[in-house]
């Protein structure tokens, strides 16, 4: 009994001694798969993990450049930055956005506006580290977030330097503006192999100087190498590397010019280039309507973008640059000095204008009813008459007129220094063949030479070109690249590189034809068409008045402006330089739909040209931004 | 005179340590020593919980050599109380409970608040083992299945509060007993088919964040700054550390506070960030070598009950340290199942000792009942 008692006891002993061992193997087989793990985890991964390890800790910090500024050639800031406190969110450091959001208002002033901007940048700026809710915080408020900072990880802030240009709406198409960097501007940097050095920054050139002098104004960004915690707060710098600050630019421009011009074409839209001809150095390069550039800093907001965009005005053309304009009769002097060139015309040589030129079935009408006249060439510059230059024209040929045109820089680009310039047409037979399709628009018909002839018809130019072509002419022929870059000065070691004049091409003219060109461009300011514009002059000049036609008028009718909208009207032009010896400055001017050159763009040039040789009407000095501590 | 005074003395110290197994406490005292070693540094930001283990520690011993003194039989007069207790404040949790962290856990007893889900990682296998002891001569189908009840009761509860990890813990407690009990294999792989096959069925059970804590264990990629990040993290540390480790104090993970939870659930991160393979080997030594003496007094024990509660309560300790490594290290799913005898926390060290308790006396008493 005891026994079998005793024998039961063994064997459910074995029994479970039995289960203990399996439970122990069990426990081994788990150990072991630890281990398995630790092994891949510690020595198989090792390199990969401690990588991870040390990209938590370590935060490559680039410390961005402070971009270069911009002055006109006497010093005057037209772009600058100053210091202000920025609140930023680190859209990947922070769980729910919008719960944050809710939170710092609690804090500081977080606008509607501030929102928008933040969410449109959350989606332009993708994959930004860190994104402003909000700009320019008050001490006040700087203070009380530094309080509450520990409830905010992945916010904070920031001392940032904004862009900033004191002379708001003065000169804004050529400085242009910096923005936020977007998807295509982020792929624009990839290209050009700059992604490093746009690691810290946030801003680009977007158009003007601050987009085509972005490699000099941008600066090489430094780095920082700092060790975080896993709030991403920098615990200590490890090492660093100074940025070097971009570039300043110094510009040809005379801000003052640029004001009196600005002022001078009032509320009227419009453009006006002005060229030092002896350097190809622009003095004014003005586009109306402007726009404040500020606005764009920031990120503008939509209801200003919006109205920038949709206003008929069209305040973000840059109409010196890209805006094209027939040139009218300012095309005169050179048809004339082709005339000249090419033999078909002596100055003596007359026509009898009888108010219109009969070609085939169709009259070309003369400005003046009744015509000139008798005209020779110097009054057909003097007087502008039309007929002198419908023959002229049918003589010439198309091609002709093209070839010898061409060589002003008509209708090609001039190669300033900044970027979006327009190419406008200079026609020929050639152009017109590759500008249509179909068959018979490819054809040059003779009777399109002769409106080419009064500088209407297919060709279009911008007001630069114009501008280069009157410098051209009063540089007897020797054409500079224009540039608005006197040099440029690098902050660190004060070197200035200057942007040396450039010829592009000397025009081979006979000084007795330029010399009559010269002549009969001064008559017009005298006894001609510009002469009721810079009457008592107190220096002497060479000019021409032009009239633009917008839209073709029927035959038979007479233009009349009262009967046209506003945005039918001719559009106004002169072309002047002075002194008439020895040229200091050369300028074309564009007034949109403002009628008789004479008129609403003489009175213009006259205005500049009084400033700039005799310092008359010295502007009021710029205005200044409001409310902004500047610090550079 | 100092003679006559030392031979009194001496009694008095074997009288005390008598039930203290040496092997036993060595290991528990080595494993508290690194878990101490480990704390200054994870702890680096709050000193305050240093001083708070070693009092914690303190207090886990007392508990222990109190547990130590009492016979195991006297141990299975108070099974069945000690379940019915740990049911009662359960049932009393659900109904009453604080909820902390969006989970009813805590029982507010006016001056002190408890847990009543931990009582039962140590009335579990208590009562499981009385049970089959009672049962012995009789052992059938029908006990089983009782025993599973038992078992399933209290697990559900738990489980509701929600508290995975307890739950997991008790349901392993149980699961030893019945397992050491004998349960046939047949049934066993029909136990083991069955949880399978009620898996999905528990899935619908689950609370969001616990779906998401296993989702994201099978790719903390998805989330990497939601759920997914204390794995991602916890795994970058573990690996970081090497063979050698980054030496103590030096770990970056835990010390620019990469690691969450790092003096608690996730210490391991940071022992393994520090010392790396070495002393992940050596902490896995210190329990392998914990686990088999605690099963070796399990098969020397004396009666059956002393049997089946030394090796589940063995068990258990090793599934606390299977889960939390598994977890650090990215092969189980988040769930809050504290290091043993390292983690900072002192509720974990008073049931672990009292387990180490219950396994000196019976160590202790193995050979009164043999005859």
């Amino acid at each position: 009994m005891r026994l079998t008692e005793f024998k039961d006891h063994q064997r459910e002993l074995h029994h479970f001694q039995l289960r203990i061992g399996i439970a122990a193997a069990f426990v081994l087989a788990a150990f072991s798969l630890l281990l398995l793990r630790f092994v891949y985890l510690q020595i198989v991964q090792y390199d990969y993990y401690r990588t991870k390890a040390e990209d938590n800790r370590i935060s490559i910090v680039p410390i961005r450049p402070n971009r270069g500024l911009i002055l006109d050639r006497g010093g005057t800031v037209l772009a600058r930055n100053y210091s202000a406190y920025t609140l930023e969110i680190s859209p990947g450091k922070v769980n729910d956005l919008e719960k944050t959001i809710n939170e710092l208002e609690t804090i500081v002033e977080i606008r509607a506006s501030d929102r928008a901007r933040f969410k449109r940048l959350m989606i332009e700026a993708k994959g930004a580290i860190s994104l402003p809710i909000r700009t320019r915080l008050s001490d006040e408020e700087v203070a009380r977030f530094a309080v509450n900072r520990y409830r905010f990880p992945g916010v904070d802030i920031q001392a940032r330097l904004f862009r900033q240009y004191p002379l708001n709406e003065l000169a804004s198409h050529v400085t242009g503006y910096i923005g936020r960097i977007n998807d295509r501007d982020v792929a624009r940097i990839e290209e050009a192999g700059l992604g490093p050095n746009y690691k810290g920054t946030d801003h680009i050139g977007k158009t003007g100087l601050e987009q085509s002098y972005e490699g000099e104004l941008h600066g090489v960004t430094g780095y920082e190498q700092v060790e975080v915690d896993s709030a991403g707060r920098g615990v200590r710098t490890l090492s660093r590397s100074s940025p070097t600050p971009g570039n300043n630019l110094v510009l040809t421009l005379d801000i003052r010019l640029q004001q009196v011009a600005e002022q001078a074409f009032g509320d009227k839209r419009g453009a006006l280039v002005a060229i030092e001809p002896s350097t190809g150095g622009i003095l004014a390069f003005v586009s109306r309507p402007g726009f404040d550039p500020n606005l764009f800093v920031d990120g503008i907001d939509p209801a200003s973008w919006d109205q920038l965009n949709t206003s008929s005005e069209r305040p973000m053309v840059n109409r010196a640059l890209a805006g094209t304009y027939p040139p009218g009769s300012t095309f005169k002097p050179y048809m004339a000095l082709a005339a000249l060139e090419l033999g078909k015309r002596t100055p003596q040589q007359t026509i009898n204008d009888p108010g219109y030129f009969q070609f085939g079935n169709h009259r070309f009408r003369d400005d003046k009813p009744g015509g000139h006249g008798v005209v020779d060439m110097y009054k057909s510059i003097v007087q502008s008459c039309d007929t002198y230059y419908y023959v002229l024209g049918n003589d010439l040929g198309i091609d002709n007129i093209a070839r010898f045109i061409g060589q002003f820089g008509f209708g090609a680009k001039t190669g300033i220094d900044v970027e979006g310039e327009a190419t406008g047409v200079l026609p020929s037979q050639e152009w017109k063949r590759r500008r249509f399709k179909k068959p018979e628009q490819k054809k040059w018909y003779p009777g399109e030479t002769i409106s080419i002839g009064i500088g209407q018809g297919y060709n279009t130019y911008t007001p630069l070109q114009m501008a280069q072509a009157m410098a051209a002419l009063a540089n007897n022929g020797t054409i500079y690249r224009p540039h608005l870059v006197n040099y440029i000065e690098n902050i660190g070691s004060g070197e200035r590189s200057p942007i040396e004049p450039r010829i592009e091409r000397t025009i081979r003219l006979k000084p007795e034809n330029l010399e009559f060109i010269k002549r009969a461009l001064a008559g017009v300011n005298i006894e001609g068409t510009g002469a009721r514009a810079f009457a008592k002059a107190e220096y002497t000049s060479a000019g021409k008045t032009g009239t633009a036609q917008v839209v073709a008028i029927k035959q038979n009718e007479k233009y009349n402006e009262k009967n046209v909208a506003e945005r039918h009207r001719d559009h106004a032009l002169f072309i002047a330089f002075a002194p008439l010896e020895s040229p200091k400055i050369a300028l074309a001017v564009v007034v949109e739909n403002a009628g008789f050159g004479a008129r609403a763009a003489a009175p213009i040039a006259r205005e500049i040209l009084d400033y700039y040789l005799l310092g008359k009407h010295i502007p009021q000095p710029a205005a200044e931004a409001p409310g902004d501590e500047s610090n550079d | 005179m100092l003679g006559n005074l030392q031979q009194p003395l001496k009694n008095l110290w074997l009288s005390f340590t008598d039930n203290i197994d040496p092997p036993l406490f060595a290991l528990a005292l080595a494993l508290l020593a690194l878990g101490l070693i480990t704390l200054v540094s994870a702890a680096q930001d709050t000193p305050a919980r240093i001083s708070s283990q070693v009092a914690s520690i303190l207090v886990a011993l007392a508990v222990m050599w109190a547990v130590a003194q009492f016979q195991p039989q006297t141990m299975m007069r108070f099974a069945v109380p000690a379940y019915v207790l740990g049911l009662a404040l359960l049932l009393a949790v659900a109904l009453f409970g604080d909820v902390v962290n969006g989970a009813r856990r805590w029982l507010n007893l006016g001056i002190v608040r408890i847990q009543p889900s931990e009582i039962m990682k140590i009335a579990m296998p208590l009562m499981l083992a009385w049970y089959f002891d009672k049962h012995e001569a009789t052992l059938r189908l029908r006990e089983y299945f009782v025993a599973t009840l038992l078992l399933l009761v209290p697990v559900m509860l738990i489980a509701r509060q929600p508290d995975l990890g307890t739950a997991m813990l008790v349901t392993a407690a149980g699961f030893y007993v019945i397992f050491l009990a004998g349960l046939s294999w047949k049934l066993l792989v029909g136990v083991l088919l069955a949880g399978c096959a009620s898996l999905p069925f528990l899935w619908s059970l689950m609370h969001d964040y616990q779906r998401r804590r296993i989702l994201t264990l099978l790719d903390p990629a998805s989330d990497p700054l939601g759920a997914g990040y204390h794995i991602i993290q916890s795994v970058i540390a573990v690996g970081s550390g090497g063979l050698a480790g980054k030496g103590w104090l030096r770990g970056t993970q835990a010390h620019l506070e990469f690691i969450p939870e790092r003096s608690t659930d996730f210490i391991f991160a940071v022992f393994s960030e520090e010392f790396g393979l070495i002393g992940n080997c050596l902490l896995l030594l210190l329990y392998l070598l914990l686990i088999a003496r605690g099963l070796a007094i399990a098969a020397n024990a004396p009666t059956f009950f002393a049997r089946l509660l030394a090796g589940a309560v063995t068990l258990t300790f090793f599934t606390y340290a299977f889960v939390n490594m598994g977890m650090v290290s990215g092969i189980l799913p988040v769930v809050g199942v504290p290091l043993p005898l390292i983690s900072f926390g002192g509720t974990a060290l008073v049931t672990l000792f009292f387990g180490i308790g219950i396994l000196m006396s019976i160590h202790r008493h193995r050979k009164l009942v043999q005859t």
